[in-house]
């Protein structure tokens, strides 16, 4: 079989074609919608949603799930800008203990999924609670940040032809693609997530440190969904702690536009990028029209998604048939 | 053999599960260069020991030395570690990943920038080559033959330095010539110094490749022998524990059924992709056998005829009408089905014994006729007194009855509403000898009194047993039929093996 179109890349495939056909198809429809900064901005505009993605792409690969990403990113947006604001931390330091705080909630959470073997819905739904309910004691109120350094992170941008820019955020989602991309395919443990994903227990007896490897991919999770909520406070210059309400669900739909199975075993980091590319595609598109509600944007998704689902499907059982029918010893 | 050190040495090798002495003290010694047989009916303890020597399972006592150490694996990858590696039955690899990524995961050659994939390609190339097999090695393996997967596993588990191979019923879903590929490669791999376990049904493999047979019975050693001086019938009576001479004589009672006209007509029947060309028909008082390879489409045609899976070609004639069955309506018409995996799809965890084996006559009363407690009491004690089902209290979880005993309740669920034709998958699979005789016997006794059966086993000689007629079915189509008369394990054997 040709593996360039196998069940893994064919979807990738699929929804690079939407995507691009969606931009031209909007680029005719509005003026100065095909230019290189709305593309661009497409990236600034989602970066905090594509970093939240790329770690949830490791969770949803291994089989399962996190809901507290959303929670997450208000949790630590608050967190920063208390820090920074009211307790005088230098911003460095503050993204770090934020971070770190990602990282125990992450490897909290994957503890209890790979040792007690709790399903991962209900204990990330825990987090959820758990994550949002701390965000809001720390403040109900949203906290100015106003700080030298933060403004200059907030305000950074490398600047690109016809008037276009790469913010400091889409700079490192990108980053975060690279490093997710670079663990899941160039090494072990980016293996092992899919062997887990695949069968999780042929993967066991193949040797796989399966735990670990589950532990670890709650802990990119939370990690990213951290730094996330940190790019969400760049982006909006404030912590608030009910931003990120609901998010966990955008994500969701990124992965799996993105193609990636939510059952596991298929699917990859670039293809998250691509699903989130695709949302704020739609999203950009119905701002640009600005008769429609931007209730549409949910709309749209919703379809896409359905979209997506069925597609999976129909290449999945195509797969299936394909491999009844060929004789076996063939090569 | 030898006086040297052996490469394995098992000694008094113990394993208790709750309600189960698993292993009794068993005594194992592989040599270098040697291919074991390891052999034993379905519950004998292979696969417990195999675990054992495997570090799935803890032994509760005993030791394992390779070449002179003593060593306690604690998991398949430490097992590995110390020279011993497995290759299951149900192929273990990751369907979705490349023949590549599966032989080289969890140890993959690297670089300064991670996975080295151009030496994955070679390391790759060189497993492939050591069994002998011929494979894109980028082609995922859930989109290679099973044969080939099973290769592919083989070359996996020799790509550490193992000294020990361990296959655990490898060739139960390969035809001929891939067995005898697999042959050739054990043969070679045995040249090279390596001791091989082979676990295996199938008795002529075991002539043809082994140089030495342990049998194990009901968590025992019987005894090891040099294959070449033990008869195949003393084999066969240290495996199943009757004497040779009970064996020859089997003679078995005839299932004549005179005067009744088959109220279940199969024709052409099938479904694409599943199983095909189902021609039979079932009278009262008939028991039918389906013998074939694990794969063949045994559960294919047990779904069909229940009707969870619809046939797309063909017919089915109930009555002599044609059917098309739902699970539900084929309730409704008298026919049941008592399913293979029973913790999975029979038995409702959590409810009571009692509750359990009333469920399906619910279902046929309809929801809003509750069947009362009291009623519930009377078909449960019913069928616990007519089963002999231990403990008889019916009010107990029905977890914590032994799997001989839920089989026992899960009948009892379906002989409550009294069905024509029960489909029976598995029956025997899983449960301890005595249990297996029961069934059969009950089998034998419901046929007397008018019942019919689809009768499914991996045990050739229960469904000799039992079978009015043998539906034989090979690569997912029935392809001859062997009556009662003439049916022997050796003519089932060849009518499944045979090779067009």
């Amino acid at each position: 079989m040709n593996r360039f179109l196998s069940q893994e890349r064919l979807p990738v495939l699929i929804t690079s074609v939407v995507a691009i056909a969606m931009f031209l198809i909007a680029g005719f429809k509005y003026d100065n919608f095909l230019t290189l900064r709305v593309f661009f901005n497409l990236f600034s505009d989602n970066a905090f949603l594509g970093i939240v993605a790329v770690g949830l792409t490791f969770v949803i690969l291994t089989g399962g799930i996190d809901l507290s990403v959303g929670s997450m990113v208000g949790c630590s947006s608050i967190m920063l800008a208390t820090l920074i604001r009211d307790s005088q931390v230098a911003p460095p330091l503050a993204v770090g203990i934020v971070l770190a705080f990602g990282c125990l909630i992450g490897l909290t959470q994957g503890f209890l999924i790979a040792r007690f073997e709790l399903q991962p819905f209900l204990v990330t739904l825990a987090g959820l609670f758990l994550c949002r309910g701390i965000a809001l004691r720390i403040s109900q109120q949203s906290v100015q940040i106003d700080h030298p350094l933060f403004d200059q992170w907030a305000s950074f941008s490398i600047a690109l032809p016809q008037k276009s820019s790469l913010s400091f955020a889409a700079l490192l989602l990108f980053l975060v693609v690279g490093i997710g991309w670079y663990l899941s395919r160039l090494r072990p443990f980016g293996r092992a997530i899919y062997a887990i994903g695949g069968n999780r227990q042929s993967a066991e007896l193949m040797g796989v440190p399966v735990r670990k490897t589950l532990i670890g991919a709650y802990v990119i999770s939370g990690i990213c969904a951290a730094l996330g909520g940190v790019v969400f406070t760049l982006y909006t210059q404030s912590g608030n702690a009910v931003s990120g309400t609901g998010l966990e669900l955008d994500a969701i739909a990124a992965v799996v536009i993105g193609g990636t199975l939510l059952r596991g075993g298929y699917g990859s980091v670039p293809g998250s990028l691509l699903g989130v590319c695709v949302l704020g595609i739609v999203q950009t598109a119905i701002t640009f029209d600005g008769t429609l509600s931007s209730w549409w944007t949910k709309i749209v998704i919703g379809v896409l998604l359905l979209g997506f689902l069925l597609l999976q499907r129909w290449i999945e059982s195509a797969a299936l048939s394909r491999r009844a029918l060929a004789p076996s010893g063939t090569n | 053999m030898s006086e040297s050190t052996p490469l394995l040495h098992l000694q008094g090798i113990d394993k208790r599960f709750p309600g189960v002495h698993a292993l009794k003290g068993i005594d194992f010694e592989l040599e270098t260069e040697e291919i074991h047989a390891l052999l034993g009916e379905n519950g004998a303890g292979k696969s417990t020991l195999i675990k054992v020597l495997t570090g799935v399972h803890a032994a509760d006592g005993g030791s394992i030395c390779i070449e002179g150490r003593q060593i306690a694996p604690r998991n398949p990858n430490e097992a590995v570690t110390f020279g011993i590696s497995t290759v299951y039955q149900e192929v273990n690899l990751a369907p979705n990943l490349s023949v590549a990524e599966n032989i080289c995961l969890g140890r993959e050659p690297r670089n300064v920038f991670g996975i080295d994939w151009r030496a994955v390609g070679e390391r790759t190339k060189s497993a492939l080559n050591r069994v002998g097999l011929r494979v894109d090695p980028q082609r995922l393996v859930g989109d290679i033959s099973i044969a080939e997967q099973q290769l592919v596993a083989i070359a996996r588990a020799l790509d550490v330095e193992a000294k020990v191979l361990i296959l655990d019923e490898p060739t139960s879903s390969l035809d001929q010539d891939e067995v005898a590929q697999l042959f050739a490669t054990l043969r070679r791999l045995r040249e090279e110094g390596m001791g091989i376990i082979f676990v295996t049904h199938f008795l002529d493999q075991v002539y043809e490749i082994s140089d030495r047979i342990t049998v194990l019975r009901n968590g025992e050693r019987i005894g090891t022998f040099q294959t070449d001086e033990l008869p195949r019938i003393e084999l066969v009576s240290h495996m199943i524990g009757r004497s040779a001479e009970s064996l020859e004589h089997g003679a078995m009672a005839s299932h004549e059924v005179s005067g009744h006209e088959p109220f279940l007509t199969v024709t052409n029947f099938g479904k694409r992709g599943s199983v095909q060309d189902l021609n039979f028909e079932i009278r009262s008082g008939e028991v039918i056998g389906l013998a074939g390879l694990l794969g063949s489409g045994r559960t294919e045609t047990a779904r069909l005829l229940f009707g969870i899976d619809h046939g797309t070609e063909g017919g089915y004639q109930l009555d002599n009408r044609s059917a098309h069955l739902t699970p539900r309506s084929a309730i409704s018409r008298g026919v049941g089905l008592n399913v293979e995996d029973r913790k999975a799809e029979g038995i409702f965890p959590g409810l009571s014994i009692r509750e359990n084996m009333v469920v399906v006559a619910q279902v046929k009363r309809r929801w809003w006729q509750r069947i009362s407690t009291a009623e519930q009491k009377q078909v449960a004690d019913e069928y616990v007194s007519a089963l002999q089902l231990q403990p008889p209290n019916t009010d107990r979880n029905i977890e914590n009855l032994s799997g001989g005993n839920q089989q026992k309740a899960l009948l009892g669920r379906w002989l409550a509403v009294e069905p024509r034709l029960l489909l029976l998958d598995e029956p025997t699979r899983g449960i301890d000898i005595g249990a297996k005789f029961e069934i059969m016997a009950l089998v034998e006794r419901l046929r007397l009194e008018g019942k019919s059966f689809v009768f499914i086993s991996s045990e050739l000689s229960e469904v000799i047993r039992v079978s009015s007629r043998i539906v034989v079915l090979r690569d997912r189509r029935a392809v001859t039929t062997i009556s009662r008369a003439e049916a022997n394990e050796e003519a089932v054997v060849a009518a499944i093996a045979k090779h067009e």
